[in-house]
């Protein structure tokens, strides 16, 4: 779950982080009010979910009143990679000498969290680690002990930050390990963190991410989940509970485990379609989950044709095509053509049940894939 | 033969008394698997699946001699059940459960390393050794006695998989579901190296797909270290960037670091061919054999 960069600050501020004294906006005329209130230079920050947003003009700095207007105008209701802006954070501006990078992430391969810290700031650090990596000093951190003091010091002393403020970055650097623990973050990411010509330090940007995994002990951050999806079928599928990616082909997707389903994917790709959506029922396939799993594909304009494909395991074939079967006894005609793909336990006699007055069934998966790209090209023609 | 699973495996079930658990437990045992009591705090001195359950796996493993374990907790009491097996000096414990905060799995995984039990997942289907004993979730009938040794990181993508192998007559040593998830007990490099030591598996499948290095490495291992022939195949090659595929740990990372190229690239750079299609992988196995 990603927080939004006001949120994210909100809770470095609480935690005696410095950062940019700034306002929220919701329309123009509060943009204008809270850039009255906080002077200029100031900035106009789009709050959405998108990495990048300076590059898409989602962030501009204002000089004056009238600037402030445009930009306001320009930001607020635009639309950043797909996502709607409906708030701003007004900022005072940082009048900056040095950026730098400071960051906490989980390293997958060692299992452990990973401090990490540079003077190349204000970049996109996934350059700067891709072309030289010795920029960016790591410090991991024993999970059972958490951060040593020293650490912090280390991994800013290693970094090569001026002397001067070493101390202060090394502060903030603890903090964030401290929010990042206590918070259960995935990631923080400050970039940049400012160094003013009177050598403060300010946190000028803020991401961070939340464990999904662990918002059950985190109610108070559960509370500021923003439900701002790309389109109305992300919505509907987190309101169904199903893991949901959309891609941007026509043949729709269903199954079930995340590897088969991504198989599925590109099966569709290699057999020379291309697939419309990754959606994954999980296991049972109760007919009410297949229900809203072909409300899902078939309420989506782009797919023309489906392949439904589960492994029963250890949820028995027949009782899969009973759900389905269930599942289309409201249509008298599929508005799209299904192509049904069962396996495991009992699959065969599955099959036998299945309504195939409505739908084409294949008994491999290969099979199952090539009809339903045809039937995709057939539609589309 | 086979690797960390046989007949001599004696399973205590963690959360036993649970729906899944019970459920899962009474399949274990009608696969034949030695499943000897079960463990849930107050459930002690009852009985479920059959087997008598007792409050602490200490205790049942005092009483019946368990050496696995397999583990059936909700994800906020899953990390804590895990550390309950490994204090147990348990020979392996199988985690299934999926949804454990990433932070804890970084605590147990620090246990992990200064303990010899070995763990399995979580968020994995579990381990069978067909014939002999399955321990987790995994659909019995579709596995058959044979020579292949399988790994993967995923459930259903897996039993596809031995489902091509076994109708075809080629059956397997012992399947195991790593798990989805960024931090996991055992890798694949750990169950590389035993199929390798196993003198009954004579060609393996590794299943992966998109998200972190693991595939990577373990590329680099079968190159450097392995004589028994391996076949790959790699899920998500049509996975968008920055979309999480399901599992926790299938993610491509924006700047381009856990692709499914990168994989294959890897496998086919170690002398491993990788399948386009499940039906591929059953053609280089059956082409080994």
């Amino acid at each position: 779950m990603k927080l939004h960069e006001y949120q994210a600050k909100g809770i470095f501020a609480d935690a005696g982080i410095p950062v940019p004294d700034s306002q929220l906006a919701e329309s123009v005329e509060e943009a204008l009010d809270a850039v009255d209130e906080i002077g200029y230079p100031a900035a106009i920050k789009a709050q959405v979910h998108v990495g990048g947003r300076g590059k898409a003009g989602g962030i501009k700095i204002a000089t004056d009143r009238d600037e402030a207007e445009t930009y306001a105008e320009e930001i607020l209701g635009m639309d950043l990679k797909g996502y709607t802006v409906e708030t701003v954070l007004v900022e005072s501006g940082v009048d900056f000498v040095d950026e730098l990078y400071v960051g906490v992430t989980m390293d997958r391969g060692e299992g452990k969290p990973v401090l990490m810290v540079s003077t190349e700031g204000g970049v996109d650090i996934e350059e700067v680690a891709a072309e030289s990596p010795d920029a960016i000093a790591r410090e991991h951190v024993d999970p059972a002990f958490g951060l040593h003091p020293y650490q912090a010091r280390k991994v800013v002393y290693n970094a090569g930050v001026d002397a001067d403020v070493a101390g202060d970055v090394a502060s903030i650097v603890s903090t964030l390990y401290d929010l990042y623990e206590a918070n259960d973050a995935t990631e923080i990411e400050v970039n940049p963190v400012m160094i003013t010509s009177d050598r403060d330090v300010v946190a000028a940007d803020a991401v961070m991410n939340i464990d999904e995994d662990a918002l059950f002990r985190q109610p108070k951050l559960a509370e500021l989940e923003d439900e701002a999806y790309e389109d109305d079928l992300e919505r509907k599928a987190g309101e169904y509970g199903f893991d949901y990616v959309r891609l941007s082909g026509n043949v729709g997707i269903i199954g079930n485990g995340a590897g088969l389903v991504m198989t599925t994917l590109d099966l569709v790709d290699y057999y020379g379609g291309a697939p419309a959506n990754f959606l994954d029922i999980g296991g049972g396939a109760k007919a009410e989950r297949v229900t809203n799993a072909l409300d899902m594909v078939f309420s989506d304009p782009n797919v023309d044709s489906v392949v439904f494909n589960i492994f029963g395991g250890i949820t028995r074939g027949d009782e899969v095509a009973k759900g389905i079967n269930e599942a289309l006894s409201g249509y008298d005609e599929l508005p799209k053509p299904v192509v049904v793909r069962l396996a495991g336990t009992n699959a065969e006699e599955g099959m036998e049940i299945l309504n195939t007055d409505l739908l084409g069934v294949e008994k491999t998966l290969e099979a199952a894939v090539q009809r339903a790209v045809e039937n995709a090209k057939e539609v589309s023609a | 033969m086979s690797i960390f699973v046989d007949d001599d495996t004696r399973v205590v079930v963690q959360g036993i008394t649970g729906g899944e658990g019970k459920f899962h437990a009474e399949q274990m045992i009608e696969y034949g698997t030695n499943v000897v009591a079960g463990a849930v705090p107050g459930k002690g001195g009852q009985e479920a699946a059959g087997v008598p359950v007792y409050d602490t796996v200490d205790a049942a493993v005092e009483a019946e001699d368990a050496n696995a374990s397999v583990i059936f907790v909700p994800p906020a009491f899953a990390a804590d059940a895990i550390f309950e097996a490994l204090d147990t000096d348990l020979d392996l414990a199988v985690a299934i459960t999926e949804g454990i905060p990433t932070q804890d799995m970084a605590k147990v995984n620090k246990r992990l390393g200064e303990t010899d039990t070995r763990l399995l997942g979580p968020n994995c289907p579990g381990i069978i050794t067909p014939g002999e004993a399955k321990l987790g979730i995994l659909p019995g009938n579709i596995f058959a006695d044979g020579n292949v040794g399988l790994v993967s990181r995923s459930g259903t993508l897996t039993y596809q998989v031995v489902d091509n192998l076994t109708e075809r007559g080629i059956g397997q040593t012992t399947a195991i579901g790593i798990g989805g998830d960024p931090i996991i007990g055992t890798s694949f490099i750990d169950a590389l190296e035993a199929f390798e030591a196993d003198t009954e598996t004579d060609a393996v499948v590794m299943c992966g797909e998109i998200g972190g290095e693991d595939e990577e490495q373990a590329a680099r291992f079968i190159g450097e270290h392995m004589d028994t022939p391996v076949a790959g195949f790699i899920a998500g090659r049509t996975a968008p960037p920055g979309k999480r595929m399901g599992h926790a740990g299938a993610i491509v990372s924006g700047s381009g670091t856990g692709t499914a190229e990168s994989k294959i690239d890897a496998l086919n750079d170690a002398g491993v061919p990788v399948g386009d299609t499940p039906e591929e992988v059953a053609d280089h196995i059956e082409s080994f054999l």
